[in-house]
This record gives C-alpha cells, structure tokens and sequence, in this order.
C-alpha cells in the first residue's frame, strides 16, 4: 500500500521538480546554517564553522543527488535531460538533422502507407459484420470467364435449399455492365451504373440502409413496383445529399422507379467485388422473371452459420453440386456443376490475388528501412567520430560508459521519432491520394485509411529503427577507450581503421540491399513493358466505344425475329450516320468489350461429333458487320453482313485458338474450320464464315481463350456498345458521335466514350501500380545507397587530407588520387553489387509469379542493374575523388 | 573503539529517524541528525545530508508528515514528525531488528563445543 503510494508520489515529484527543488534548497541552507551556529557555539571561528559544517554534511550535491534519487525517478529525469540535451545538438547542427529526418521520414513513411494498404486487402477483415463467415461460392479458376464462374436461378434455388452450413446465400447478377442505368430528369437522360443483386444480399452481408431501408423479398416479385437503392456517393453527387430522397420516384430505363434507401458510405460495392469500376445504385433481381432462362448468371456468397467450418463447408458443397441443375426443365444439365461447387473465403477472393504482390512490396519498403537505418547509422558514426572528444571528455569526468551509449540512443530515438512523425503525415497524404485513385483496379482501395494499426506500426518501426541504427555507433562509441580517444584526434591516425572499417561494411549491406530492390524493380519493369507489347488480337489505339440506348422491343413477336430485324434496322441506320461523321474510319456494335464482362453459351461442337463433358464453351459476343474492322481485329474468310438475318443461315465467327481445337477432333478433312458448321444442341447448325484472331478478353497477361461471335441480326445481344475507329484522336469525336446519337434516339443518355486504350489501361493497372511502386521504392533504395557511399567515402576524404597531402607533395599526380579513392569505391560496391545479385538469385522465387515474359533470373536485368549501380557508386565516390585530388599539399600538411 | 565508522546497513538510517521522531517528538533535518550522531556516540559514518533522502522517502510512503516552521534560535525549517502509520511501521520494524539481532548474537557466539555436540 505505502509502496503504491509512493510511486504515485515519485511520479508526482518527478512531474513538479522545480517546487520540490526549491524546497530542498531551502530545507539544505536551513541545515548549514544550524550546523555553523553550532559550530560557532562550540568556538570555531565563523570560516572554519563553515567548513566542518560542510563536512559533515557529506557534499551538498550528493545530499541533492540522493534526495531526488529517492524522491521521484532518475531514469526519466536523465532522459528529459538527454532529450533537452539531443534538441539542443540537433538544433545547432540542422544539415545533419533536416537529412536524418527526411532519410527517415522518406523510409517511414513508404512503410506506413504500405501497410496500411496490406492492412486493408490482407490483415484487417472486410468491412461486414463477422466477415470471417463470408464466402465466395465458385468454381476453380477456369478460362472460360464470369460465365463459369457464376450459377443459373435453378441452381441458386437447389443450392439454397439443400445447404445446412449457412445462415443464407445470396449474390449478384454477374453481368450488367457500365452505365446500364438512364436517369431521366427531365432534359437529356443521365447515364448511370446500377447492379442487380438476389433481395437477400444486404442481409447476408450485414449492412443497413443509412435512410430508408435495403430489399425485402416483395421487392423482387414479379410484377413488383421497380425499387432502387442509391450508393452514397451518387446519393450526394446526383441528388445533392436530397435528406427526403426515400420515397421519391424517378424515371429510370423508362420506368417510374422508387427510391427506398441510401446505402452507407462504408459500402462500396466496386470496391469489393468489381475494383476500379464504380456502382451508384443498386436493384433487386427478380429470380422468378426473365432471368430464369437466361443461364449461369448468378455469382454465389455465403454467410455461413456460426461454429460451421470452412472444410465442412466445402464437403457439404462437394454433395450438394450434383444435385444443382443448370436448367430443371433440361434433366441432362442435371450434376454439370459437379466438382464446380467451392466455397472460399470471401476475403480471399477478394484479396488472395493479391498476396504475393503485397509481399514482395511488404519486403520492398523493409529494404528500404534498412537502406535508411544503415544510412543513418553512418551518418551517427561520422557524428560520433567527430564528437568523439566530447565524449571522451564526458567520460573523463565521471559519465558511465552507460550513461554515454543512452545519451546516443536517446539522439536516435528523437530522431526516429520525427521521421515517424514525418513519415506518418506522409503517408496518410499518400493513402489519402490512393483512396481517391478510383481507376485502379485493386479492391478496397476506397476503403484506405490511417488507422490506430497504422499509428501503432509507425511507433513500433520508429522505435525498431532507431535501435538499428542507434546501437552500432553507441556501441562503438562507448566501446571505444577514453585515452584512445583522446589520443585518436588526428586524421590518419590508425586507430580509426575500426571506424572505417564498420562503415565498410554498412555501405556494403546497403548497396546489396539496393541491388535487390533494383533487380526486383527492374524484372516488374521489363515484365510490365513484355505486357503492353502483348498482342491482344485488336487495336487500342484510336478508337473508342459508347454505350448505346436502343428499343427493339415488337409486340407479339413470337421468336424474335421480329426484334431482330428491328434491331439490325436500328443498328445499321446508327453505324451509316456514325460512319459518316469526318474522321471515322469504321463503327460496328457488340454487346459486351474485351477485358471487361463475358459469358458463354455452352460448346458448339462439330456436327456428327458428342461434345465432351465438362468441357467450358467459348465466350460468346454478340455484334454487327463492322465491328471486326472498328476494333482492328483481322478476319479469315468474311465478316458478317446485314442480310444475314433471322430468316438466313445462322453464320458465326470464332476466333483462332477454337478453331484449332476444332479443327483437330478429327471431323472436317481439311483440318480448316472456315465454312463448316457446327451443331449448336438443339438450334440451327452454325455455319463458320470467318475466323479471327485471338483476342485478350479477361486479361492482359494471361492466354486467350475461346471466342464465338454471333451477328446481332441473328442472336439477342445484351446491350450495344459502339465501336467508333477515327484516324484522330477518338476524344475530339465523342461531341459528334452523342450528338448523332441524340438526334436519332433523345432518350440516348449522355454515356462516356471511352477510348479502348483505357480498358487496356484499366486491366493492367493493378499490375502497373504495384510496378510504379516498387520502381520507385528502387528509386529511393538507390539515392540512398547513393548518399550512403558519398557520405563514407567523402569522410575518408577528409580524414586521410594529410595522407594526401604528403602523397602529392612526394610527386602523387592528381589522377592517382583520384584513381585510388575511386578504386577504393568500386571495391566496396563490387562486394556489395556481388552480394546484391546473390541474394536476388536466391529470392528471386518469391517474385517468379509476378512475372510476365520475363526469367527470375533474366540476364540483361541483373547485368543492366547491377551496372547501373555501379555507375551510381563511381558517381558517388567521384565528388570527394576528385575533392581529394584538389588538395593542395601545402594545405594539407597544415591541417591539424 | 576502532578508527574506522561503521557503515549503515541499507535501511537502518530509515529506522533511527522513526526511533528519533517518536522519542524527540516534531524535529528538523539537521536536529534529527545531530541526535542520531550523538546517540551513536560518532560511531556511524552519517553524511548528513543522507538524511535528506530517508526523509523523502519516508515521508513518500506516509510514515512522516512535514512542514515549515520556526525553531528556538528563530530560523525557519521543515519539521518533521511521525504519524501513525509510520509509529505501526517503526514497531514492525523493531521487532525485525530485535530479532535478527538474536539471531546475529547466537551465530556470533558458536564455538567448537557446539559443533563437536552436534556431531
């Protein structure tokens, strides 16, 4: 009790240790002068009572010395003073202060914004309630895209149904594309993007209406009045924040729609299942309408019950898939789900992806930190050197060996502790900047934030930092002999070859560690270059394309031929009047772009031949004769033409890799699929006219797949992109092509034109982000190492002046100095260069998968990056080379 | 008597100022030392200004209580007095003494005899 007492009472004394201080003063004259009273009582003569009083006293400051000993706590009043003490040093010496700071503050901040971006796709979980029981329902990675990824409305039910490992399911209509939504206020129509979702989604992932409310199963009944909920951000940027929104309809796709709620900022649908594409609003999806028979259309998430694993999950998928139909009515289609039923985290899907990349830019800005550790390590030495006197001196008059090193940690850690500082605000202006980066591809990126994570990370590096590079010249110092010292005060003296030495060794690990980062760099860099030289089986380059608003809707039309006649009339007459505007080269319509949404069809198979089970169709596009041509795509044998119509031969295009696949089952003689015709279950036989190249329709980096095109005379499409090809830049088109638009439809809404080089952008921009970063944390690695070498090197310079300086006067020419300091550094970056490219080949596993066309161990990187270093370290050791061979001897044998 | 002063073992000088303050009654820093020097008959090696710092951590756990005042020659000072958890402290205190002092005194005394008896 009395002890817990008196701690409170230290802490206390040491927090108000002027009053006390006072008071002891007092208390302490008080007591000398009862002392000389006495003394004089007993006879002494006024000077020698004074005297003895002291005497007995024992020393007036080790009487204070041991009061506030006792009465509050040595270690952090000698810490204030060290820490009073380090402010004043910095402060008189503000070059090697400013670049501590910003070396750490540039190293700290890389490691903050970085982890809070893996805090974000790896650590934290997704922003749902109990995200640990999400998960995502699909098959295996497979290359025939979203469509096999995704479930029919029959499945969905039996799948629901027969599982016991979930609270409920629910998902998404998988294949609505970008600015699907036509707000009509009355002028010109708004294009907008909306997502239809099972009326059960909100539910399943926990997130509550901010005003209104989320979908209840009436919502998505047939004939049910069309309702819709607004994203946050379109809630403000369209309706102007609106605080009575709920309730008011608008006109939206031609119909008064209600809307019901507003969803939370911290919902983002983009951000979590579609990154880098933005959604405002979203609908519920009728399971029961028209999408019944429109096939695999539904993507699957799951919460599952509480205490259920995610194993038990999987197995009890593995039993219920054979039992899911992709269509009750058509018993075969029975069990082809099969082995294609598999829950995994939902936070794996999401960020899984991503794992590898974040951890090689994990190790990255670790590299980095311990670039500017042991730069700073070499700039404290250089500093303890050149103090080494002062401590010496301090040592001298009684400061424990320990009482010198903690003054050394303490510079460290208050240096540390303003990088981090600097550091933290920078990288929340970095993360800050990312969040907003809307177009990149990665998911959660808008939910970035600093956090208490974040703030805990920074202090943990900052103090892990400043003990790195704090202990080396602490220890050093401390190490060092106070006679030694004070005797090592000359340059060239031989006792400072310790000195160098260590600093040999630091300057070495950084340049290794650069290496490491450069060559990672460098392998990112040439794979990013090897993907945009990936031939994608079309053009980027001028042209653009438009989301088109058109009405083929014919009453009574029993097979929709009627509606496809009226379609290629509406098209025809768009692609003549677009095609007519100057500077447009070809137009074409197709449902859905490359490297965006697809879906397939089932297999079209050669007539007279069984198609294969569990084999994937090709992805099916929808378009119009000149579409091949506005995207640049090349085509063996014809293109479609408008009188291939409903009444006609059904006619399709497939691209190269099916039709070698074809072409090889051994049907047709000639082993060439153009002109054959394919079986198509049940349909009219398609017959092959053209085959055409190639083309990337998920991915940049990855292999094509199997492409069919059906003409939009012929096969229903999902929508209508324009593809307009100019021989100008396509931006200056887009007033021209609206305008046509308008003037021929004026419900069409004010949809973007978008260059094809962006969709091309967009689907490498994950992987460009994380290239930019670790180019640039390279970057940084290398001035670092960069300055580190200067710095040493230019030390020797000047302690060796002398040296020098007798060497030239003995007849050195200024060449020879400079060759020998020069030789000097290449050796040390040599070793480290060596070291560098070792280490690189041993790890260089860990980044082979974020490859693309380039060897872990590709040669003109290493050779290219391994000299580029190099050069930097001549570059470095150069200035002070030929600094050194300025020297005048006379000068330099004065020094001293 | 030997030249040299006995050193203090840790935590005696806390108890002569409690034996001090309860027997003189409310006394100054210099007082109390003064009467421990003279009790001790010089014996102890008492830097005065010791006291300082047993007085402050008595004080820290409760066991004396202080304030300024004026003393017979008209000086101001800090008196310091006992209080009751410092009198309770100072009893435990002494039985400790008293019988680590047996103790001391029976270790002290062993001879040969007892270790033959033992045997």
């Amino acid at each position: 009790m009395s002890e817990v007492m008196r701690v409170v009472k230290r802490l206390w004394a040491f927090l108000r240790r002027e009053p006390l201080d006072d008071d002891l003063e007092d208390e302490l004259a008080a007591h000398l002068q009862f002392a000389i009273d006495d003394n004089i009582a007993r006879g002494m003569s006024p000077a020698e009572a004074r005297r003895i009083a002291l005497i007995s006293i024992g020393g007036m400051d080790q009487a204070r010395y041991k009061h506030r000993e006792a009465r509050g706590f040595m270690t952090l009043d000698i810490f204030k003073q060290d820490f009073k003490f380090t402010l004043r040093t910095l402060w008189h010496d503000p070059s090697f202060t400013v670049v501590a700071v910003l070396i750490l503050a540039l190293a700290i901040g890389a490691n903050i914004a970085v982890f809070s971006v893996v805090n974000t796709l790896l650590l934290r979980p997704l922003p749902f309630p109990n995200a640990q029981q999400l998960v995502w329902i699909a098959p295996p990675p497979s290359k025939c895209g979203m469509s096999c990824a995704t479930y029919s409305t029959d499945a969905y039910d039996e799948f629901r149904a027969a599982s016991r490992s979930y609270q409920d399911v629910t998902g998404y209509f998988a294949f609505s594309g970008s600015d699907n939504l036509s707000l009509n206020l009355g002028s010109a129509p708004t294009p907008a993007t909306s997502i239809d979702v099972i009326q059960n989604f909100f539910q399943v992932l926990g997130v509550q209406a901010q005003m209104g409310r989320v979908f209840t199963p009436e919502d998505a009944r047939n004939g049910a009045a069309p309702v819709i909920l607004l994203s946050n951000a379109w809630w403000k940027r369209q309706f102007n924040a609106d605080p009575n929104i709920v309730g008011k309809a608008f006109d939206m796709n031609g119909r008064q729609t209600t809307v019901i709620g507003v969803l939370p900022a911290s919902f983002d649908f983009g951000a979590v299942f579609a990154p880098g594409t933005k959604v405002d609003a979203v609908t519920p999806l009728n399971l029961y309408g028209p999408p019944r028979d429109w096939g695999n259309i539904i993507t699957f998430i799951g919460r599952m019950k509480p205490g259920v694993t995610l194993s038990q999950a999987v197995d009890e998928a593995a039993r219920v898939a054979p039992k899911m139909c992709w269509n009750n009515k058509h018993p075969e289609t029975c069990g082809d789900y099969k082995g294609g039923v598999v829950p995994v985290p939902l936070k794996d899907y999401i960020g899984g992806k991503l794992r590898r990349s974040l951890i090689v830019l994990w190790s990255a800005v670790g590299a980095i930190l311990l670039i500017a550790c042991v730069n700073l390590s070499n700039l404290l030495l250089a500093r303890a050197a050149a103090r080494a006197k002062e401590f010496a001196m301090r040592g001298a008059l009684g400061a424990s060996r320990g009482r010198i090193v903690r003054q050394l940690l303490t510079e460290s850690l208050v240096l540390s502790g303003m990088g981090a500082i600097f550091g933290f605000m920078l990288a929340a202006v970095l993360v800050e900047w990312l969040a907003h980066q809307g177009a990149i591809a990665l998911p959660l990126l808008s939910t970035l934030h600093m956090d208490g994570a974040a703030l805990g990370w920074t202090v943990l590096i900052a103090f892990f930092s400043a003990m790195i590079f704090g202990v080396v010249p602490g220890l050093r110092m401390a190490g060092g002999n106070v006679y030694e010292s004070l005797k090592d005060a000359g340059p060239g003296a031989s006792a400072s070859r310790k000195h160098e030495r260590i600093r040999s060794v630091l300057v070495v690990s950084e340049v290794a560690l650069a290496c490491m980062l450069l060559v990672g760099a460098g392998l990112l860099l040439r794979s990013f270059m090897n993907v945009l030289k990936v031939d994608l089986g079309f053009e980027p380059d001028h042209a653009a394309a438009i989301k088109v608003a058109y009405d083929d809707s014919v009453p009574n039309d029993k097979d929709g031929s009627l509606s496809a006649q009226k379609r290629g009339v509406i098209f025809q007459q768009i692609q003549n009047r677009v095609s007519a505007l100057p500077g447009v080269e070809a137009a074409g319509f197709t449902d859905y772009l490359p490297l965006g949404q697809n879906r397939s069809w089932g297999l079209p198979y050669p007539k007279g031949l069984k198609p294969p089970q569990g084999l994937d169709g090709p992805l099916v596009y929808v378009i119009t004769p000149g579409y091949m041509r506005a995207m640049g795509t090349p085509i063996r044998g014809r293109d479609f033409v408008w009188s291939d119509g409903p009444k006609s031969e059904a006619v399709v295009m497939i691209n190269r890799s099916y039709a070698q696949y074809l072409s090889n089952l051994g049907a047709w003689s000639d082993k060439d699929a153009l002109n054959k015709p394919l079986g198509s279950g049940g349909g009219p036989d398609l017959h092959i006219v053209g085959i055409v190249d190639d083309v990337h329709e998920e991915n940049v980096d990855g292999d094509a797949g199997w492409q069919i095109y059906y003409p939009a005379t012929q096969a229903n499409p999902s929508g209508a992109e324009l593809v307009v090809r100019t021989r100008m830049n396509p931006a200056s088109l887009a007033g021209a092509v609206l305008a046509t638009l308008r003037e021929m439809d004026p419900k069409q809404p004010a949809n973007e034109f978008r260059p094809i080089r962006l969709l091309v952008s967009h689907a490498v921009s994950g992987r460009q982000f994380f290239m930019l970063l670790v180019v640039s944390f390279a970057g940084l690695g290398l001035l670092l190492a960069a300055l580190g070498i200067y710095g040493v090197i230019s030390y020797s310079v000047t302690r060796q002046t002398q040296e020098i300086g007798i060497r030239m006067a003995l007849g050195a020419s200024a060449g020879h100095v400079r060759g020998r300091i020069l030789t000097s550094t290449l050796r040390l970056a040599f070793i480290g260069v060596a070291i560098g490219v070792g280490a690189s080949l041993a790890g260089a596993k860990l980044i082979a998968v974020l490859l693309f066309g380039t060897s872990p161990w590709d040669l003109i990187t290493y050779g290219s990056m391994a000299l580029l270093l190099l050069i930097i370290a001549a570059l470095s050791g150069y200035i002070p080379a030929f600094r050194a061979s300025r020297i005048s001897p006379t000068v330099a044998l004065r020094t001293n | 008597m030997s030249p040299e002063k006995l050193d203090l073992l840790q935590g005696t000088l806390d108890l002569m100022v409690l034996q001090t303050l309860i027997v003189m009654g409310s006394m100054h820093g210099y007082g109390i030392a003064r009467r421990i020097e003279q009790v001790s008959a010089d014996e102890v090696l008492l830097n005065q200004g010791t006291i300082y710092a047993s007085l402050v951590r008595l004080e820290q756990r409760g066991w004396i209580s202080s304030n300024w005042g004026t003393s017979d020659n008209n000086r101001r000072a800090k008196f310091y007095s006992i209080t009751s958890a410092g009198k309770r402290q100072l009893a435990a205190d002494a039985r400790y003494w008293e019988r680590l002092k047996e103790v001391m005194e029976r270790v002290l005394a062993m001879d040969k005899s007892a270790e033959g008896a033992d045997a």
